[in-house]
Protein backbone atom coordinates (compact mmCIF):
# COMPACT_ATOMS: atom_id res chain seq x y z
CA UNK A 1 0.00 0.00 0.00
CA UNK A 2 1.18 3.41 -1.16
CA UNK A 3 0.57 6.23 1.07
CA UNK A 4 0.01 10.15 -0.66
CA UNK A 5 3.41 11.37 0.59
CA UNK A 6 3.36 15.15 2.19
CA UNK A 7 4.99 17.83 -0.37
CA UNK A 8 7.09 20.65 0.59
CA UNK A 9 4.28 22.39 -0.96
CA UNK A 10 1.34 20.86 0.95
CA UNK A 11 2.78 21.50 4.23
CA UNK A 12 1.21 24.58 4.66
CA UNK A 13 -2.34 23.23 4.24
CA UNK A 14 -1.84 20.55 5.95
CA UNK A 15 -0.79 22.75 9.21
CA UNK A 16 -3.47 24.83 8.75
CA UNK A 17 -6.06 22.42 8.38
CA UNK A 18 -4.23 19.98 10.71
CA UNK A 19 -4.62 22.78 14.07
CA UNK A 20 -7.78 23.58 13.22
CA UNK A 21 -8.99 19.88 13.44
CA UNK A 22 -6.92 18.80 16.38
CA UNK A 23 -8.66 21.87 18.17
CA UNK A 24 -12.04 20.39 17.04
CA UNK A 25 -11.43 17.36 17.73
CA UNK A 26 -10.26 17.31 21.26
CA UNK A 27 -12.86 20.08 22.49
CA UNK A 28 -15.53 17.55 20.61
CA UNK A 29 -14.09 14.61 21.72
CA UNK A 30 -13.93 15.87 25.80
CA UNK A 31 -17.18 16.05 25.60
CA UNK A 32 -17.43 12.38 24.00
CA UNK A 33 -15.03 10.88 26.60
CA UNK A 34 -16.77 12.26 29.53
CA UNK A 35 -20.32 10.73 28.69
CA UNK A 36 -18.71 7.32 28.04
CA UNK A 37 -18.85 7.76 24.60
CA UNK A 38 -15.36 7.50 23.31
CA UNK A 39 -15.82 5.24 20.29
CA UNK A 40 -18.55 7.53 18.98
CA UNK A 41 -16.56 9.17 16.85
CA UNK A 42 -14.97 5.78 15.53
CA UNK A 43 -18.58 4.98 15.18
CA UNK A 44 -19.57 8.16 13.09
CA UNK A 45 -16.68 7.56 11.08
CA UNK A 46 -17.57 4.06 10.23
CA UNK A 47 -20.92 4.64 9.16
CA UNK A 48 -19.20 7.58 7.11
CA UNK A 49 -17.57 5.65 5.42
CA UNK A 50 -20.64 3.90 4.23
CA UNK A 51 -21.70 7.39 3.11
CA UNK A 52 -18.48 7.47 1.28
CA UNK A 53 -19.57 4.70 -0.62
CA UNK A 54 -22.41 5.16 -1.05
CA UNK A 55 -21.68 8.10 -2.99
CA UNK A 56 -18.75 6.77 -5.36
CA UNK A 57 -21.39 4.49 -5.86
CA UNK A 58 -24.20 7.00 -7.31
CA UNK A 59 -21.54 9.01 -8.66
CA UNK A 60 -22.37 12.11 -6.38
CA UNK A 61 -19.33 14.08 -4.22
CA UNK A 62 -18.72 11.67 -1.54
CA UNK A 63 -18.04 13.76 1.35
CA UNK A 64 -21.72 15.19 2.32
CA UNK A 65 -23.03 12.26 1.33
CA UNK A 66 -20.95 10.84 4.00
CA UNK A 67 -21.68 13.86 6.73
CA UNK A 68 -25.58 12.77 6.45
CA UNK A 69 -25.72 9.75 6.75
CA UNK A 70 -23.30 9.84 9.39
CA UNK A 71 -25.63 11.74 11.67
CA UNK A 72 -28.68 10.36 10.09
CA UNK A 73 -27.69 7.40 11.24
CA UNK A 74 -26.35 8.34 14.57
CA UNK A 75 -29.75 10.68 15.33
CA UNK A 76 -31.49 7.50 14.50
CA UNK A 77 -29.57 5.06 16.88
CA UNK A 78 -29.44 8.03 19.90
CA UNK A 79 -33.28 7.76 19.24
CA UNK A 80 -33.18 3.90 19.61
CA UNK A 81 -30.99 4.14 22.40
CA UNK A 82 -33.16 6.00 24.44
CA UNK A 83 -36.67 4.41 23.83
CA UNK A 84 -35.28 0.73 24.14
CA UNK A 85 -32.74 1.64 26.59
CA UNK A 86 -29.42 -0.41 24.47
CA UNK A 87 -26.40 0.40 26.13
CA UNK A 88 -23.90 3.09 24.42
CA UNK A 89 -21.15 0.68 23.38
CA UNK A 90 -23.50 -1.43 21.56
CA UNK A 91 -25.25 1.75 19.63
CA UNK A 92 -21.00 2.15 18.76
CA UNK A 93 -20.52 -1.57 17.90
CA UNK A 94 -24.22 -1.16 15.43
CA UNK A 95 -23.18 1.89 14.28
CA UNK A 96 -19.46 0.86 13.33
CA UNK A 97 -20.29 -2.47 11.37
CA UNK A 98 -23.72 -1.54 9.72
CA UNK A 99 -21.24 1.31 8.15
CA UNK A 100 -18.38 -0.94 7.28
CA UNK A 101 -20.92 -3.65 6.11
CA UNK A 102 -22.87 -1.42 3.51
CA UNK A 103 -19.66 0.20 2.66
CA UNK A 104 -17.72 -2.98 1.66
CA UNK A 105 -21.13 -4.04 -0.33
CA UNK A 106 -21.45 -0.57 -2.36
CA UNK A 107 -17.89 -0.37 -3.44
CA UNK A 108 -17.82 -4.14 -4.62
CA UNK A 109 -20.88 -2.63 -6.48
CA UNK A 110 -19.11 0.48 -7.68
CA UNK A 111 -18.04 -0.06 -11.40
CA UNK A 112 -14.31 0.93 -12.16
CA UNK A 113 -13.54 1.46 -8.64
CA UNK A 114 -9.79 1.79 -7.65
CA UNK A 115 -8.92 1.62 -4.27
CA UNK A 116 -7.74 4.89 -4.67
CA UNK A 117 -10.72 6.97 -4.55
CA UNK A 118 -11.35 5.16 -1.18
CA UNK A 119 -7.58 5.12 0.44
CA UNK A 120 -7.80 8.59 1.23
CA UNK A 121 -11.18 8.04 3.10
CA UNK A 122 -9.74 5.49 5.34
CA UNK A 123 -5.96 6.63 6.02
CA UNK A 124 -6.10 10.43 5.75
CA UNK A 125 -4.21 12.44 2.44
CA UNK A 126 -1.83 14.83 3.04
CA UNK A 127 -2.58 17.32 0.48
CA UNK A 128 -5.89 19.40 1.17
CA UNK A 129 -6.68 21.59 -1.57
CA UNK A 130 -7.48 25.10 -1.07
CA UNK A 131 -11.04 24.71 -1.28
CA UNK A 132 -11.24 22.10 1.66
CA UNK A 133 -9.03 23.86 3.95
CA UNK A 134 -11.63 27.30 3.67
CA UNK A 135 -14.24 24.65 4.40
CA UNK A 136 -12.84 23.12 7.35
CA UNK A 137 -11.30 26.45 8.68
CA UNK A 138 -15.00 27.85 8.59
CA UNK A 139 -16.57 24.25 9.74
CA UNK A 140 -14.35 24.90 12.64
CA UNK A 141 -15.45 28.24 13.43
CA UNK A 142 -18.49 28.12 13.49
CA UNK A 143 -18.46 24.63 15.46
CA UNK A 144 -16.05 25.87 18.21
CA UNK A 145 -18.55 28.93 18.32
CA UNK A 146 -21.37 26.64 18.98
CA UNK A 147 -19.63 25.10 21.59
CA UNK A 148 -18.37 28.22 23.49
CA UNK A 149 -22.32 29.57 23.50
CA UNK A 150 -24.06 26.05 25.09
CA UNK A 151 -20.81 24.33 26.87
CA UNK A 152 -22.13 25.18 30.39
CA UNK A 153 -25.12 23.20 29.21
CA UNK A 154 -23.60 20.57 27.43
CA UNK A 155 -20.96 20.27 30.77
CA UNK A 156 -24.13 19.80 32.91
CA UNK A 157 -25.96 17.12 30.68
CA UNK A 158 -22.63 15.64 30.55
CA UNK A 159 -21.79 16.19 34.11
CA UNK A 160 -25.61 14.97 35.72
CA UNK A 161 -28.37 14.20 33.38
CA UNK A 162 -31.29 14.04 35.94
CA UNK A 163 -29.87 16.85 37.63
CA UNK A 164 -29.53 19.00 34.08
CA UNK A 165 -33.02 17.44 33.39
CA UNK A 166 -34.42 19.02 36.98
CA UNK A 167 -33.32 22.50 35.78
CA UNK A 168 -34.92 22.76 32.67
CA UNK A 169 -31.94 22.13 30.64
CA UNK A 170 -32.88 20.72 26.93
CA UNK A 171 -30.81 17.67 28.06
CA UNK A 172 -32.17 15.55 24.81
CA UNK A 173 -31.83 18.69 22.49
CA UNK A 174 -27.99 19.18 23.74
CA UNK A 175 -27.23 15.17 23.26
CA UNK A 176 -28.66 15.57 19.64
CA UNK A 177 -27.02 18.89 18.86
CA UNK A 178 -23.39 17.14 20.17
CA UNK A 179 -23.99 13.75 18.24
CA UNK A 180 -24.67 16.32 15.06
CA UNK A 181 -21.28 18.51 15.61
CA UNK A 182 -19.42 15.15 16.41
CA UNK A 183 -20.64 14.03 12.74
CA UNK A 184 -19.02 17.30 11.10
CA UNK A 185 -16.21 16.87 12.67
CA UNK A 186 -15.99 13.35 11.91
CA UNK A 187 -16.59 14.28 8.48
CA UNK A 188 -14.01 17.36 8.04
CA UNK A 189 -11.44 15.23 9.77
CA UNK A 190 -11.58 12.42 7.36
CA UNK A 191 -9.39 14.04 4.55
CA UNK A 192 -6.83 14.42 6.91
CA UNK A 193 -6.44 11.58 9.26
CA UNK A 194 -8.73 8.94 7.50
CA UNK A 195 -11.90 6.83 9.17
CA UNK A 196 -9.68 3.98 10.54
CA UNK A 197 -7.64 6.68 12.76
CA UNK A 198 -9.92 9.31 13.48
CA UNK A 199 -11.04 8.75 17.23
CA UNK A 200 -7.32 8.75 18.22
CA UNK A 201 -7.47 13.00 17.83
CA UNK A 202 -11.27 12.57 19.55
CA UNK A 203 -9.99 10.50 22.72
CA UNK A 204 -6.01 10.36 22.81
CA UNK A 205 -5.46 14.07 23.86
CA UNK A 206 -7.94 14.26 26.45
CA UNK A 207 -7.36 11.27 28.17
CA UNK A 208 -3.64 12.69 28.29
CA UNK A 209 -5.03 16.00 29.53
CA UNK A 210 -7.41 14.33 32.28
CA UNK A 211 -4.38 13.11 33.93
CA UNK A 212 -3.00 16.64 35.12
CA UNK A 213 -5.78 18.99 34.74
CA UNK A 214 -7.99 20.05 37.47
CA UNK A 215 -10.72 21.87 36.09
CA UNK A 216 -12.70 21.60 32.67
CA UNK A 217 -11.05 24.78 31.02
CA UNK A 218 -7.82 23.50 32.20
CA UNK A 219 -8.39 20.06 30.54
CA UNK A 220 -10.25 21.72 27.29
CA UNK A 221 -7.09 23.58 26.70
CA UNK A 222 -4.35 21.34 27.56
CA UNK A 223 -5.73 18.63 25.07
CA UNK A 224 -6.11 21.21 22.25
CA UNK A 225 -2.34 22.18 23.02
CA UNK A 226 -1.40 18.04 23.13
CA UNK A 227 -3.76 17.29 19.73
CA UNK A 228 -1.84 20.13 18.06
CA UNK A 229 1.40 19.86 18.92
CA UNK A 230 1.14 16.10 17.87
CA UNK A 231 -0.71 17.44 14.64
CA UNK A 232 1.98 19.70 13.65
CA UNK A 233 4.46 17.31 14.44
CA UNK A 234 2.99 14.47 13.19
CA UNK A 235 3.25 16.62 9.79
CA UNK A 236 6.57 17.53 10.06
CA UNK A 237 7.87 13.58 11.08
CA UNK A 238 5.83 12.10 7.76
CA UNK A 239 7.39 15.12 5.55
CA UNK A 240 10.50 14.50 6.76
CA UNK A 241 11.00 10.48 6.58
CA UNK A 242 8.43 10.03 3.66
CA UNK A 243 6.12 8.24 6.07
CA UNK A 244 2.31 8.13 6.83
CA UNK A 245 0.49 11.46 8.20
CA UNK A 246 -2.47 9.95 9.99
CA UNK A 247 -0.03 7.44 11.37
CA UNK A 248 2.71 9.91 12.41
CA UNK A 249 0.10 12.53 14.18
CA UNK A 250 -2.07 9.08 16.00
CA UNK A 251 1.46 8.19 17.42
CA UNK A 252 2.46 10.98 18.35
CA UNK A 253 -0.74 11.05 20.33
CA UNK A 254 -0.33 8.12 22.06
CA UNK A 255 3.22 9.14 22.82
CA UNK A 256 2.05 11.72 24.53
CA UNK A 257 -0.36 9.73 26.39
CA UNK A 258 2.39 7.11 27.36
CA UNK A 259 4.90 9.94 28.37
CA UNK A 260 1.86 11.62 30.99
CA UNK A 261 0.76 8.12 32.22
CA UNK A 262 4.77 7.85 33.31
CA UNK A 263 4.84 11.35 34.33
CA UNK A 264 2.06 10.77 36.36
CA UNK A 265 2.70 7.53 38.28
CA UNK A 266 6.36 8.68 38.98
CA UNK A 267 4.51 11.19 40.87
CA UNK A 268 5.85 14.65 39.37
CA UNK A 269 2.30 15.70 39.02
CA UNK A 270 0.21 15.29 41.71
CA UNK A 271 -3.34 16.56 40.16
CA UNK A 272 -6.07 14.43 40.90
CA UNK A 273 -6.56 11.82 37.86
CA UNK A 274 -7.25 8.59 35.84
CA UNK A 275 -4.43 6.64 37.03
CA UNK A 276 -5.61 7.89 40.65
CA UNK A 277 -8.33 5.05 40.60
CA UNK A 278 -5.52 2.54 40.50
CA UNK A 279 -4.02 3.38 43.77
CA UNK B 1 -50.25 28.07 48.56
CA UNK B 2 -46.57 28.08 45.94
CA UNK B 3 -46.99 24.23 45.55
CA UNK B 4 -50.49 22.71 45.11
CA UNK B 5 -50.82 19.06 43.92
CA UNK B 6 -54.23 17.53 42.87
CA UNK B 7 -55.27 14.15 42.81
CA UNK B 8 -51.74 12.60 41.99
CA UNK B 9 -51.56 9.26 40.57
CA UNK B 10 -48.73 7.39 38.83
CA UNK B 11 -48.92 3.98 37.50
CA UNK B 12 -45.82 2.27 36.19
CA UNK B 13 -47.16 -1.05 33.73
CA UNK B 14 -49.81 -1.60 35.71
CA UNK B 15 -48.49 -0.97 39.70
CA UNK B 16 -49.37 1.75 41.30
CA UNK B 17 -46.45 4.22 42.99
CA UNK B 18 -48.86 6.83 43.67
CA UNK B 19 -52.81 7.27 44.41
CA UNK B 20 -54.58 9.92 45.01
CA UNK B 21 -52.25 12.27 46.48
CA UNK B 22 -53.34 15.95 47.01
CA UNK B 23 -51.37 18.71 49.47
CA UNK B 24 -49.96 22.03 49.21
CA UNK B 25 -46.92 23.76 50.17
CA UNK B 26 -47.05 27.13 51.87
CA UNK B 27 -44.82 29.75 51.69
CA UNK B 28 -41.57 29.28 53.68
CA UNK B 29 -43.21 25.92 54.53
CA UNK B 30 -40.06 23.19 55.75
CA UNK B 31 -41.79 19.85 54.78
CA UNK B 32 -40.39 16.74 55.45
CA UNK B 33 -41.80 13.89 53.25
CA UNK B 34 -41.79 10.69 55.16
CA UNK B 35 -42.39 6.89 54.13
CA UNK B 36 -40.07 3.80 53.22
CA UNK B 37 -38.56 2.86 50.31
CA UNK B 38 -41.15 2.20 47.55
CA UNK B 39 -43.83 4.48 49.06
CA UNK B 40 -43.57 6.94 46.16
CA UNK B 41 -41.22 9.38 47.32
CA UNK B 42 -38.88 9.61 44.72
CA UNK B 43 -41.59 9.12 42.36
CA UNK B 44 -43.59 12.47 43.48
CA UNK B 45 -40.24 14.46 43.06
CA UNK B 46 -39.69 13.24 39.72
CA UNK B 47 -43.23 14.06 39.03
CA UNK B 48 -42.89 17.74 40.21
CA UNK B 49 -39.30 18.56 38.82
CA UNK B 50 -40.53 17.59 35.68
CA UNK B 51 -38.86 14.03 35.15
CA UNK B 52 -41.80 11.78 34.80
CA UNK B 53 -44.76 13.26 32.90
CA UNK B 54 -46.94 9.98 32.54
CA UNK B 55 -49.06 10.82 35.69
CA UNK B 56 -52.66 11.58 36.33
CA UNK B 57 -53.72 14.93 38.42
CA UNK B 58 -52.57 18.07 38.11
CA UNK B 59 -48.83 19.79 40.11
CA UNK B 60 -48.80 23.56 40.22
CA UNK B 61 -46.12 25.44 40.89
CA UNK B 62 -46.82 29.01 41.60
CA UNK B 63 -49.96 28.65 40.14
CA UNK B 64 -48.95 27.54 36.85
CA UNK B 65 -49.74 23.74 36.02
CA UNK B 66 -46.32 22.50 34.86
CA UNK B 67 -47.57 20.53 32.07
CA UNK B 68 -47.96 24.11 30.32
CA UNK B 69 -44.61 25.79 31.04
CA UNK B 70 -40.59 24.48 32.77
CA UNK B 71 -40.08 27.87 33.58
CA UNK B 72 -40.81 27.05 37.31
CA UNK B 73 -37.88 24.88 37.82
CA UNK B 74 -35.51 28.40 37.29
CA UNK B 75 -37.48 29.21 40.79
CA UNK B 76 -36.30 25.43 42.32
CA UNK B 77 -32.96 24.17 43.26
CA UNK B 78 -32.53 20.40 43.45
CA UNK B 79 -30.51 18.01 45.59
CA UNK B 80 -30.65 14.49 44.24
CA UNK B 81 -30.38 11.26 46.82
CA UNK B 82 -26.86 10.62 46.96
CA UNK B 83 -24.68 12.25 44.49
CA UNK B 84 -23.23 9.98 41.54
CA UNK B 85 -19.66 11.82 40.46
CA UNK B 86 -17.50 10.53 38.20
CA UNK B 87 -14.04 10.34 40.50
CA UNK B 88 -12.08 11.65 37.21
CA UNK B 89 -14.63 14.21 36.24
CA UNK B 90 -12.18 17.04 35.91
CA UNK B 91 -14.38 20.00 37.15
CA UNK B 92 -13.59 22.40 40.34
CA UNK B 93 -16.40 22.49 42.32
CA UNK B 94 -16.42 26.17 41.06
CA UNK B 95 -17.52 25.35 38.19
CA UNK B 96 -19.97 22.18 39.39
CA UNK B 97 -21.95 25.26 41.05
CA UNK B 98 -21.14 27.63 38.10
CA UNK B 99 -22.57 24.67 35.58
CA UNK B 100 -26.30 25.46 36.45
CA UNK B 101 -26.41 29.35 37.26
CA UNK B 102 -28.32 31.52 34.74
CA UNK B 103 -26.17 34.23 34.28
CA UNK B 104 -22.32 34.38 34.17
CA UNK B 105 -22.24 36.31 37.97
CA UNK B 106 -18.67 34.83 39.75
CA UNK B 107 -20.07 36.55 43.00
CA UNK B 108 -23.34 34.69 43.23
CA UNK B 109 -20.87 31.37 43.27
CA UNK B 110 -19.09 33.00 45.67
CA UNK B 111 -21.75 33.39 47.93
CA UNK B 112 -23.43 29.94 47.55
CA UNK B 113 -20.13 28.18 48.20
CA UNK B 114 -19.96 30.17 51.30
CA UNK B 115 -23.23 29.63 52.56
CA UNK B 116 -22.26 25.82 52.59
CA UNK B 117 -18.84 26.50 53.74
CA UNK B 118 -17.23 25.45 51.16
CA UNK B 119 -15.69 28.28 49.63
CA UNK B 120 -11.92 27.50 50.50
CA UNK B 121 -12.69 24.16 48.79
CA UNK B 122 -13.68 26.09 45.38
CA UNK B 123 -10.79 25.29 43.02
CA UNK B 124 -11.01 21.30 43.86
CA UNK B 125 -11.30 18.96 42.01
CA UNK B 126 -15.40 17.35 42.77
CA UNK B 127 -14.40 14.31 42.67
CA UNK B 128 -11.92 14.34 45.32
CA UNK B 129 -14.49 15.11 48.07
CA UNK B 130 -16.40 12.89 50.49
CA UNK B 131 -19.95 12.19 49.69
CA UNK B 132 -20.85 14.53 52.63
CA UNK B 133 -18.99 17.74 51.14
CA UNK B 134 -20.25 16.85 47.92
CA UNK B 135 -24.16 16.91 48.69
CA UNK B 136 -22.74 20.63 50.50
CA UNK B 137 -21.46 21.74 46.56
CA UNK B 138 -24.98 20.34 45.37
CA UNK B 139 -26.70 22.71 48.08
CA UNK B 140 -24.06 25.77 46.31
CA UNK B 141 -25.18 24.61 43.18
CA UNK B 142 -28.81 24.74 43.83
CA UNK B 143 -28.75 27.79 45.76
CA UNK B 144 -26.82 29.65 42.80
CA UNK B 145 -29.91 30.82 41.11
CA UNK B 146 -31.60 32.12 43.95
CA UNK B 147 -34.56 30.02 44.20
CA UNK B 148 -37.71 29.86 46.04
CA UNK B 149 -37.69 26.64 46.69
CA UNK B 150 -35.12 23.55 47.89
CA UNK B 151 -36.57 19.99 46.86
CA UNK B 152 -34.09 17.48 48.67
CA UNK B 153 -34.56 13.77 47.65
CA UNK B 154 -33.16 12.09 50.54
CA UNK B 155 -29.97 13.85 50.63
CA UNK B 156 -28.20 12.29 53.76
CA UNK B 157 -28.34 8.91 53.20
CA UNK B 158 -24.71 7.19 53.31
CA UNK B 159 -23.60 10.77 54.78
CA UNK B 160 -21.10 10.62 57.88
CA UNK B 161 -22.73 12.12 61.18
CA UNK B 162 -20.71 15.24 61.21
CA UNK B 163 -21.59 16.27 57.69
CA UNK B 164 -25.30 15.59 58.26
CA UNK B 165 -25.46 17.46 61.33
CA UNK B 166 -23.76 20.49 59.21
CA UNK B 167 -25.77 19.58 56.35
CA UNK B 168 -29.09 19.92 58.76
CA UNK B 169 -27.85 23.52 60.27
CA UNK B 170 -27.26 24.56 56.73
CA UNK B 171 -31.20 23.82 55.59
CA UNK B 172 -32.23 24.84 58.72
CA UNK B 173 -30.72 28.90 57.88
CA UNK B 174 -31.57 28.71 54.63
CA UNK B 175 -35.31 27.98 55.96
CA UNK B 176 -35.30 30.50 58.71
CA UNK B 177 -32.84 33.56 57.28
CA UNK B 178 -33.14 33.53 53.66
CA UNK B 179 -36.88 32.38 53.70
CA UNK B 180 -36.41 29.47 51.29
CA UNK B 181 -39.48 27.05 51.67
CA UNK B 182 -38.12 23.32 51.20
CA UNK B 183 -39.55 19.97 50.52
CA UNK B 184 -37.51 17.41 51.95
CA UNK B 185 -37.38 13.54 52.10
CA UNK B 186 -36.33 11.49 54.80
CA UNK B 187 -36.05 8.47 56.58
CA UNK B 188 -34.79 10.05 59.35
CA UNK B 189 -37.95 10.86 61.42
CA UNK B 190 -35.72 12.77 64.42
CA UNK B 191 -34.37 14.91 61.51
CA UNK B 192 -37.83 15.78 60.29
CA UNK B 193 -39.43 16.01 63.72
CA UNK B 194 -36.63 18.78 64.51
CA UNK B 195 -36.48 20.53 61.55
CA UNK B 196 -39.86 20.46 59.59
CA UNK B 197 -42.30 22.29 60.31
CA UNK B 198 -44.74 20.20 58.30
CA UNK B 199 -44.96 16.54 57.29
CA UNK B 200 -46.30 14.82 54.50
CA UNK B 201 -46.60 11.28 54.74
CA UNK B 202 -46.64 8.90 52.29
CA UNK B 203 -47.33 4.67 51.66
CA UNK B 204 -48.32 5.80 48.02
CA UNK B 205 -51.63 7.24 48.94
CA UNK B 206 -50.77 10.24 51.31
CA UNK B 207 -51.98 9.27 54.77
CA UNK B 208 -51.10 12.36 56.68
CA UNK B 209 -50.59 15.64 55.65
CA UNK B 210 -50.59 18.83 57.92
CA UNK B 211 -48.01 20.17 60.94
CA UNK B 212 -45.29 18.26 62.23
CA UNK B 213 -46.37 18.52 66.43
CA UNK B 214 -49.52 17.21 65.42
CA UNK B 215 -48.12 13.81 63.59
CA UNK B 216 -45.11 13.18 66.47
CA UNK B 217 -47.79 13.65 69.17
CA UNK B 218 -50.07 11.07 67.63
CA UNK B 219 -49.17 7.97 69.06
CA UNK B 220 -51.64 6.36 67.00
CA UNK B 221 -50.25 8.02 63.83
CA UNK B 222 -46.77 7.25 64.24
CA UNK B 223 -48.00 3.54 65.49
CA UNK B 224 -50.18 3.51 61.96
CA UNK B 225 -46.84 5.02 60.23
CA UNK B 226 -44.34 1.98 61.41
CA UNK B 227 -47.13 -0.74 60.55
CA UNK B 228 -46.93 0.31 57.01
CA UNK B 229 -43.30 0.92 56.39
CA UNK B 230 -43.31 -2.24 58.13
CA UNK B 231 -45.60 -3.89 55.76
CA UNK B 232 -43.93 -2.17 52.64
CA UNK B 233 -39.98 -3.53 54.20
CA UNK B 234 -41.78 -6.97 53.60
CA UNK B 235 -43.11 -6.38 50.53
CA UNK B 236 -40.10 -5.30 49.24
CA UNK B 237 -38.73 -8.33 50.42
Amino acid sequence: MTFESVTYESIPHALVSGIAISLLCSAVGLFLVLRKFSLFGDGLAHSAFGGVAFGLFIGVYPLWIACAVAILSALGLTKIRQKFDISSDAIVAILLSTGLGAGVILIGLTEDFEFHDIEEFLFGSAIVDTQNVITILVMTGVILAILFFTYKKLLYSTFSEEQAKASGIPVEKMSYLLITIAGVTVIISMQLIGVLLISALFVLPNVSSMLYARSFKQTMILSMSFATFATVSGIFISYQFDISQAGCIVLIAAAIFIGSLIVKSSGLVKTAGIVAKAR
Amino acid sequence: MIVDIEKLSVDYAGIKALEDVSFGIAEGDFLGIIGSNGAGKSTLFRCMLGLHTQYDGTIKFFDQDIRDSKRYLSQIGFVPQKPVVDRNFPATIREVVSMSQNSNDSKKVEEALQKVWMHELADRRIGDLSVGQQQRVFIAKALVNSPKILVLDEPVTGIDVYNKDLFFQILGELNTREKISIIWSSHDLDAVERLANKVACLNKTLFFHGISEEFFSDDEMLKKYSETSMQMHMHHH
